[in-house]
């Protein structure tokens, strides 16, 4: 009950952080879906690209997140704004799950129906746009979805370069031995992340072929 | 029509097909009859480039068919295969409107020809809309042998394209691709193994062992061939083969 008191009271906060971890967790899903889904589409079609893409992502997944944030802090023009380097931070922890299922789907499409389609004189692009990506569709918008999952909560640790969100709150709550405050990020954080887990399969539902 | 000079093809030091030289006519249906491995799906896929030998050339009209356009060549070709391979996603008019949409014909010519196609391989109008997986073995082949019709390709090339059927299915869409192939008089290249459809439907049968033609004769020729490879079919199969061989409409 403390906590939805104290979260009533601070509502332009809460908001406002919120709409910045929605910022965070917006671009970064963006930056991630424009470079994840052609490497793997890329890998899909180049085996040879399979491993090293693959291995360059896992290693990035490894690294402990708090220590990705102050490796990245030095970085130039980067580093003058921690928003900045939030978002490239969540862009990499999200390429793996984007990368992955972009492969499997394309790699997943009917190997017949690809033969049949370049028989009947489809070219690359046609193939591509087509019949692999609406037929991997629902495959690489899971993988969109567990990244928006992930990035939801990652975004939290964001706050301690400064880039807000509401992990402002965790992090104050954890100083001030609060547990109202902690709960009072903590809370929207889930909410948020539900809702976005929510949405994109809603989204993967309405594309999904029949 | 279509003609193999000295064509070879090998991968990873493997030998699929050697020394291939045949030449297929405009209207004939050539069967290519052997067993698994013995080059003859090769030998459809270096027609649409789909493989490109290692050595010799392939003419298709002609010309060499790595000298002109692939796509353009590809879309004169009509090709069906065993797994039929429709677009799951795409309605049944889709898919056979698929080649005429993209070359840009109007939406009325496109529904005109779609429904053309449906009654030239035995189906309604109302198939149309539907999507392949609510149709049977046989209505999905037929579907894609009328989206290889569709833009009304000069050469058919059917790789087992009944294989996966059940016996009475098989003889159903056997007869009338007769039927069809009587009005349309296509050139056709057609893979199988089985010695029957081969008799049934070929205007000549080309046998193929191990990456090598062996001879390529016509149905009656074959049956009485002293080649050891054709007895060897002909044994294989036993009785009753005159009758397919002589279009025998079982």
């Amino acid at each position: 009950m403390n906590v939805i008191r104290f979260l009533l009271q601070n509502r332009m906060q809460v908001l406002e952080l919120t709409e910045e971890h929605l910022w965070l967790v917006g671009w970064s899903t963006a930056f991630a879906m424009l470079i994840g889904i052609p490497l793997g589409i890329l890998t899909a079609h180049r085996k040879q690209f399979n491993q090293p893409v693959l291995a360059v992502a896992n290693v990035i997944q490894t690294i402990p997140s708090l220590a990705l944030f102050g490796f990245l802090l030095p970085m130039p023009w980067l580093g003058d704004r921690a928003d900045r380097l939030a978002i490239l931070a969540l862009t990499l922890y999200a390429l793996l799950p984007i990368i992955r299922n972009t492969y499997s789907g394309i790699i997943g499409v009917d190997p017949a129906v690809v033969e049949a389609g370049r028989g009947m004189g489809l070219t690359e692009s046609q193939l591509l746009f087509r019949v692999e990506l609406p037929l991997a569709v629902s495959v690489i918008l899971a993988g969109v979805r567990v990244a928006v999952v992930i990035s939801v909560g990652l975004a939290t640790i964001a706050a301690a370069i400064g880039a807000g969100g509401l992990g402002e709150f965790i992090f104050r709550g954890l100083a001030m031995v609060d547990n109202r405050v902690i709960l009072a990020g903590a809370i929207p954080a889930a909410v948020l992340a539900l809702l976005a887990d929510f949405g994109v399969g809603w989204v993967e539902r309405q594309l999904k072929p029949r | 029509m279509i003609e193999f000079r000295n064509v070879s093809y090998s991968v990873d030091g493997k030998t699929v097909l050697a020394g291939l030289s045949l030449h297929v006519a405009r209207g004939e249906t050539l069967v290519l009859l052997g067993r698994s491995g013995s080059g003859k799906t090769t030998t459809l896929k270096l027609v649409n480039r789909l493989v490109m030998p290692s050595a010799g050339e392939i003419l298709v009209h002609g010309k060499r068919n790595d000298q002109v356009d692939v796509i353009a060549l590809r879309r004169g070709i009509g090709y069906v295969i065993q797994e039929v391979g429709l677009f799951p996603h795409f309605t049944v008019a889709q898919n056979i409107g698929l080649v005429p949409k993209i070359e840009r014909w109007s939406q009325d010519r496109i529904r005109a020809r779609v429904h053309e196609m449906l009654h030239l391989v035995g189906m309604g109008e109302e198939f149309g809309l539907r999507y392949p997986r609510q149709l049977s073995g046989g209505q999905r082949q037929r579907v894609g042998v009328a989206r290889a019709l569709a833009a009304d390709p000069a050469i058919l090339l059917m790789d087992e394209p009944f294989g996966a059927l059940d016996p009475l299915t098989r003889d159903e869409l056997q007869r009338e691709f007769l039927a069809l192939q009587q009005r349309l008089q296509k050139t056709v290249v057609f893979v199988t193994h089985d010695l029957r459809e081969a008799l049934r439907l070929g205007t000549r049968i080309a046998l193929m062992e191990a990456g090598k033609l062996v001879t390529a004769l016509t149905p009656n020729e074959f049956l009485k061939s002293s080649d050891p490879w054709a007895s060897a079919y002909v044994r294989a199969f036993g009785d009753g083969l005159e009758a397919a061989a002589n279009r025998g409409v079982s």
